[in-house]
């Protein structure tokens, strides 16, 4: 009786220990906040110190990267950089976003709202000063000040094989919904390929579908000025609806693969390479991937979503953006490799496959052909003032998930017949949900 | 010196207390501790990063009880309730024919053993391989002339429960089996002598000598069983990732946690399940207990 008295005893003094421990941890990390902006003025014989460059590349981090670090030393003699790489990047770093080691340059994780960005990074400078440098830092800026820099900036459509439209006797690049689907339905006939590849089982590539938001609408105001203030964001005649309803059709069409189940994302560039796959949605950042697989890269071609609206736009998007983590003790010179790295490395254009976000950089291979069409080429709208992230919360809370796998994956569930709902009921749903959500976020 | 002075009784106190304190710090920080927060953010609305959140009360434990898609999800996990009760038979089986005397006795227990030793995702590819479109159930299927019987195994929704539950079967079952076959061989051998002289069968033998004899490691598989169908989660979870019907209450958790950010939400949905554990065990005890 008496010794379970002691052992209680200790459990419960090392509970208390325990609790305390914890909460102190937690309330520290609410000091820091932004201490100025760092500068870029000091040259690179001044500038010295380690830092560590976390990244998502584990492919390229132990080649290209390295170079990269050989050619920045001469630069900047003093800095030491190191790099580390995470395969599971968006869900590690958030786990370590809890602590004070998260590196000292490293990638914006997309799931951070905006509003909680500067408790983890360190203003980059003035929006007003910087948009003259560089594109699309719209999506990390906060009261005015930029967060994050995009390493790439990619464009979105679809990722397709020439030869196999053209051997199913497509002539014309698509651009209706309707054109898209009859020219399918030709690869199909052929029956040499798959006309659309849906990548369902790894999920994430049905989310690409989301980016064309804009093509589908036409607007650029849509994404983040329309859609925040709209109840009606799956009704009929939307350009959600239009959009995933392409999706729709094309799965309940026999236009995709024959098992969506069991798909695999690398074979599945292998394929469109070699032409056993007509076409994916997917964006700018694939075609090297692709046309590194293809015997004939020359064959892999890009063109916009397919859209009824009068203007077609292809979107640009921010890849990840690249900032540096306000525990940081080198803030100069992690400045300094970012700026680098933007600037002088090959990133943008070559690994990352986008176009650089560099002002006045040139267009890439793949959209030289573009120019001089009615293909037109458009950041979106950012959000109204007041209104930053409002989509992204009303997604969350709705547990619709605009950039997850699992309503599109609904959608190709009941159009090959596995599931009773209809496209309309899906739709209703995703609405209603939407309706709901932005009523209860508003009243927050 | 002060130990030396001490008394036997307080010797082996503080010998006790000495050798416990570190597996109960480990035990406390890794086990009570999550646990203890998990409670405390099932109060909350915390998204999983921020510095800040917001006591909501019992706003999590409202939802889930109120909004039906949080439940549904429970009938998927009947077909892992069935899939429990013929793994434990089969294991039963195995055990019980390999106690007996049979030719390659080890090289068949390590057969049946070697799925346990496998990690979870490589069986989660190895059966996804299997269920393709003309992959190797389909291959064997046709080499059998049965090939009418080839199916969407995971395409189709009034399947792909089934083959998921076999392949959790014939993952987990190697580990009842090894359980059972221990349990069974510390059965002394003058019993069987005993029954053999009396003109028992090898069936008498398992109904009336290892059954009673094993009951209670029966029922710890039953409990380990249904807590775990109950759970279920990383063989659907590799393999479909709880899409086309095959969603579970455990992946369903990760995803409110992970993809939406509502940790708060998916805190409370972890107590749920753990109080649906607990309240299953205690009853199964009880319900066991009025046997005896």
């Amino acid at each position: 009786m008496k010794r379970r008295k002691m052992l209680l005893g200790l459990m419960s003094a090392l509970l208390v220990f325990a609790m305390v421990g914890c909460s102190s941890s937690k309330s520290e990390d609410t000091g820091s906040t932004n201490t100025g902006t760092t500068g870029t003025a000091a040259t690179g014989k001044d500038l010295k110190g380690d830092i560590t460059v976390i990244t998502q590349k584990t492919d390229i981090v132990d080649t290209v990267f390295k170079d990269y670090a050989q050619k920045f030393k001469q630069e900047y003699p003093n800095i030491n950089v190191k790099f580390q790489a995470l395969s599971d990047y968006e869900g590690q770093i958030k786990v370590r976003m809890n602590s004070s080691d998260y590196g000292d340059v490293l990638l914006l994780p997309t799931s951070i709202p905006l509003a909680d960005t500067p408790q983890f990074f360190e203003p980059l400078g003035n929006y007003d000063d910087m948009k003259k440098q560089y594109n699309g830092l719209e999506e990390r800026t906060v009261d005015g000040k930029v967060y994050g820099i995009p390493t790439t900036i990619n464009f979105n459509g679809l990722v397709y094989n020439k030869k196999v439209f053209a051997d199913a006797g497509v002539t014309e690049v698509p651009k209706t919904p309707d054109q898209f689907l009859a020219a399918l339905q030709k690869i199909k006939d052929k029956g040499a390929a798959v006309p659309l590849y849906t990548n369902y089982a790894a999920g994430w590539p049905l989310t690409q579908w989301e980016a064309d938001l804009t093509t589908v609408a036409g607007n650029v105001d849509y994404v983040n000025i329309t859609q925040a203030n709209t109840d009606d964001n799956f009704v009929k005649g939307s350009p959600h609806y239009e959009l995933y309803k392409l999706m729709y059709d094309v799965a309940q069409k026999g236009l995709i693969e024959k098992d969506p189940t069991t798909t695999d994302w690398e074979t599945s560039k292998a394929d469109l390479a070699n032409g056993k796959i007509g076409t994916m949605v997917l964006g700018s950042w694939a075609i090297g991937q692709i046309q590194g697989l293809s015997k004939t890269p020359e064959d892999i071609g890009f063109m916009p979503f397919p859209t009824n609206a009068e203007k077609v736009i292809m979107p640009l998007a921010d890849d990840y953006t690249i900032g540096i983590s306000s525990k940081s003790s080198n803030k100069e010179a992690a400045r300094a490799w970012i700026d680098w790295f933007i600037n002088k490395s090959t990133y943008p254009t070559t690994e990352g496959g986008g176009m650089s976000p560099a002002v006045g950089a040139e267009l890439p291979a793949t959209l030289k052909q573009f120019e001089g069409t009615d293909v037109e080429f458009k950041f979106q709208t950012p959000a109204k003032a007041g209104q930053e992230g409002l989509v992204d919360k009303i997604d969350k809370d709705s547990e619709i998930g605009l950039w997850q796998p699992d309503f599109k994956k609904r959608i190709i569930e009941a159009a090959i017949g596995n599931k009773k709902e209809s496209y309309d009921d899906i739709m209703k749903d995703l609405n209603d949900k939407w309706k709901a959500s932005r009523a209860s976020v508003a009243s927050e | 010196m002060v130990f030396k002075n001490m008394s036997y009784k307080n010797q082996r106190k503080l010998i006790i207390i000495a050798f416990s304190l570190i597996p109960v710090v480990l035990l406390f920080t890794f086990a009570y501790l999550p646990v203890i927060n998990m409670f405390k953010y099932s109060f909350t609305n915390w998204n999983g990063y921020s510095d800040h959140y917001k006591w909501v009360g019992f706003k999590n434990y409202k939802t889930i009880f109120t909004d039906p898609k949080y439940f549904t999800v429970f009938k998927v996990s009947l077909y892992y309730f069935v899939a429990t009760f013929v793994q434990m038979g089969l294991a039963l089986y195995f055990a019980t024919i390999l106690s007996f005397k049979v030719r390659a006795k080890n090289f068949f227990k390590g057969v049946l053993f070697f799925p346990s030793l496998l990690n979870g995702v490589a069986i989660g590819f190895i059966f996804l391989f299997f269920f393709k479109p003309d992959g190797t159930l389909d291959t064997i299927l046709n080499f059998l002339g049965l090939s009418s019987l080839s199916q969407g195994w995971l395409l189709n929704p009034n399947i792909i429960n089934v083959s998921l539950a076999g392949a959790s079967i014939w993952r987990y079952m190697g580990f009842n089996f090894i359980i059972f076959l221990g349990a069974i061989s510390s059965v002394g051998k003058d019993v069987y002598e005993a029954s053999d002289i009396d003109g028992a069968n090898k069936w008498h033998q398992f109904r009336h000598i290892i059954i009673p004899s094993i009951k209670r490691i029966v029922q710890l598989n039953l409990i380990l069983g249904i807590s775990g169908a109950i759970s279920a989660f990383d063989i659907p979870y590799i393999m479909t990732g709880g899409s086309n019907g095959s969603n579970t209450f455990v992946i369903q958790t990760v995803d409110v946690a992970f993809k939406f950010s509502k940790l708060g939400l998916a805190s409370a949905m972890a107590v749920v399940l753990l109080f649906i554990v607990v309240i299953v065990t205690i009853l199964q005890n009880l319900l066991s207990k009025k046997e005896d």
